[in-house]
């Protein structure tokens, strides 16, 4: 090893270059920073913290214990789990389909129909929740329509139960789903196909083999996202579910007002934080969390 | 391997009949007609956007031209979709599928052909060997050179003994030095297979390197069709003049029958047409220096602007001293001097007076456009 030899003057200078924009750096992450730790650290902290609090100060695990005990707190899982499952699958079946056709339309097309995804995606939740409400009620819109045509001898039961919540929920998630996948496949190389069908391929065959296995990391990501965000979901299942279908939101949100037990709905808040995180971690051996981000 | 004559044999003939491809108005292809010998290399050569792509995609099948037959052998294949033509294809950016290991995409061709595992494993092994990548099967396509993964793509375009072989710039991603080796490797995997092969570039000295023929396309017209001899030497057209080789075009005057370059007759080795305005195609190689009391036809006194080395040779640009009347930019000619130790005391400096001559049989003029 031949030690550095050169002009040493400027060695300081650099280095202190160097410094000074690394604190650059560091000065820039700071806003972000303090949010996270007032606004999402602190609060979960205490979250944490009060799920261990009994009503009278002392501590206590009888809220883990309820948690684990009681029937009610478990069927409020399944359902949560339930719901969350099949407006995943749902979302999938009618999302992959869709995002593929727009996926292979000229540019111009598809933007026009990403819009049209999008447009409902940025009105508000409520709103669009409540016009479920108006058309899937027992005297709504598509109930009245069925009767008058004579397809329907008496209105269906469309909302208070799974049908209507699951119809709602999966209208609000399908942008999620559709927004990554988009972009996977637009990012798929039409010369993968060209390729495959020069070498023998039918349209059938190369889409199995080549575009479905290219598009699957995006789909995984799509499924993941709507899967963890209906975990946590609050607003359509009370509303269209009428108080029959009860997620884990919901209880939560009973446990405060109706019961004022800050201490079982931390507890509660606690282990659905604990599912998601574990389902992400599981997810992330399988789907690089980059994908759920991207964007078309 | 199977014998040369076997697969000879099977080489197809291809025939391009008035093939016209438009999008709104654009003439992508305008009636191109075009006949490829069975095991011929053929290059489709001209600038981007000149049509020769087009036409590559129209013999692949992925574009339907508006009219026009292409026959394979005596078949025409033009209504045939894409994967029942049986060619062999190697894209530009190779397309190797990113989800599938080496050995799996060249597998894939067969594995569509529903080949026993036996025959898979050792059409692939043969085509890996032919590219010279055997030992590399397990590889992931990311975990590939640029250079490699144009072998991939080329033994995923052979291992199913196509009869046509079909190929999009696949060289102009690779470096120089890589991009020339490959151009020999190429050309002699051809030689092997004699497999009728269509080959495009915009790379000039590719096409004169690897062509038995080649097709010049320009506006989506074919311009000139020739041995790469015939299209160095005599270009139809001043286009093909400028756009093979490095060439200088001096614009010159035909009147009664007798080219001129301002008031100095120009010699040319072939027949002159019409009168009108033409251009003499000046090859910087072609130049001579010579003295000024030489006899030599077509002499240009000159003055030294630039001297430029190139490693192997010296480029000159040179200002002519002669200019036509109205002229106000003077005319420069390249000369390209060989570097060798014999020329080195005769190159001259920046600002030299000198003489450059060009030879009767190296001297042709084409037609102004």
């Amino acid at each position: 090893m031949t030690a550095i030899v050169g002009n040493e003057i400027n060695i300081k200078s650099l280095r202190q270059q160097e410094t000074k924009e690394r604190l650059v750096m560091i000065g820039l992450t700071i806003p972000y920073l303090l949010i996270v730790i007032l606004l999402i650290i602190v609060p979960i902290g205490w979250l944490f913290g009060t799920s261990f609090v009994d009503q009278d100060g002392s501590f206590t695990f009888k809220h883990y214990i309820r948690l684990v005990e009681s029937k009610a707190y478990y069927r409020i899982f399944i359902t949560t789990f339930e719901i969350s499952i099949f407006t995943t699958l749902i979302c999938i079946l009618i999302g992959y389909p869709l995002t593929y056709f727009i996926s292979q339309l000229p540019r111009r097309f598809a933007n026009l129909c990403m819009i049209a995804v999008l447009i409902p995606f940025w009105t508000s939740l409520l709103v669009r929740t409540y016009a479920w409400l108006v058309l899937l009620q027992r005297k709504g819109l598509l109930n009245n329509f069925g009767i008058e045509l004579g397809l329907l001898s008496e209105p269906l039961p469309l909302m208070h139960n799974m049908t209507g919540t699951l119809i709602g929920m999966v209208h609000i998630m399908l942008p999620f789903l559709i927004l990554p996948l988009y972009a996977n496949m637009r990012a798929i190389d039409t010369d993968y196909l060209k390729a495959a069908s020069s070498m023998g391929a039918n349209q059938l065959r190369a889409f199995w083999t080549i575009f479905f296995p290219l598009s699957v990391p995006g789909l995984l990501a799509g499924s993941l996202i709507v899967f963890v965000i209906c975990l946590g979901f609050y607003v359509t299942p009370a509303v269209l579910g009428g108080g029959k279908v009860i997620m884990v939101s919901m209880k939560i949100q009973s446990n405060i007002e109706l019961f004022f037990s800050w201490g079982a709905a931390s507890a509660l808040g606690v282990v659905l934080l604990v599912l998601t995180i574990a389902i992400l971690y599981i997810a992330s051996k399988f789907v690089s969390l980059d994908q759920m981000s991207s964007r078309g | 391997m199977a014998s040369h004559s076997e697969i000879k044999e099977q080489a197809l003939r291809i025939s391009i009949q008035g093939v016209t491809k438009t999008y709104g108005d654009f003439f992508a292809l305008n009636n191109v007609s075009l006949d490829i010998e069975a095991g011929e290399f053929l290059t489709l050569l001209g600038p981007s956007g000149s049509g020769k792509t087009t036409l590559l995609m129209v013999l692949a099948g992925f574009i339907r031209p508006n009219h026009g037959q292409v026959f394979f052998g005596s078949e025409d294949i033009v209504l045939k979709p894409p994967h029942l033509r049986g060619v062999g294809m190697v894209f530009q950016n190779y397309a190797l599928f990113p989800h599938m290991s080496v050995e799996q995409n060249v597998a894939y061709p067969l594995k569509l052909r529903r080949k026993t595992k036996d025959e898979i494993s050792q059409g692939v092994q043969e085509a890996l060997d032919t590219v010279k990548l055997a030992g590399l099967g397990n590889r992931k396509i990311g975990q590939l050179s640029g250079g490699q993964r144009q072998r991939v793509a080329l033994a995923r375009a052979i291992v199913f003994k196509p009869k046509v072989l079909l190929m999009d710039e696949p060289l102009s991603a690779l470096d120089k030095k890589l991009r020339e080796e490959m151009q020999i490797e190429l050309r002699r995997l051809h030689d092997n297979l004699a497999i009728t092969t269509v080959y495009v570039t915009h790379d000039q000295k590719e096409a004169l390197t690897m062509s038995d023929r080649i097709a010049v396309i320009n506006h989506g017209i074919l311009n000139q069709l020739g041995l790469p001899q015939e299209i160095y030497s005599n270009p139809t057209n001043a286009f093909i003049a400028d756009f093979i080789g490095e060439s200088t075009l001096l614009p010159v005057e035909v009147r009664d029958s007798t080219p001129r370059f301002g008031e100095s007759i120009i010699s040319v080795n072939h027949d002159v047409g019409s009168d009108g305005s033409y251009v003499l195609v000046v090859r910087p190689e072609k130049l001579l220096l010579v003295t000024d009391e030489s006899t030599a036809p077509n002499r240009f006194p000159c003055t030294v602007e630039e001297s430029i080395f190139q490693g192997e040779s010296q480029l000159l640009i040179v200002r002519l001293d002669a200019m036509k009347s109205g002229d106000k930019e003077p005319y420069r000619l390249n000369v390209r001097i060989a570097n060798t130790s014999a020329n080195s005391a005769v190159i001259p400096q920046v600002g030299d007076s000198i003489c450059v001559a060009l030879e009767k049989v190296d001297s042709f003029i084409v037609k102004q456009e």
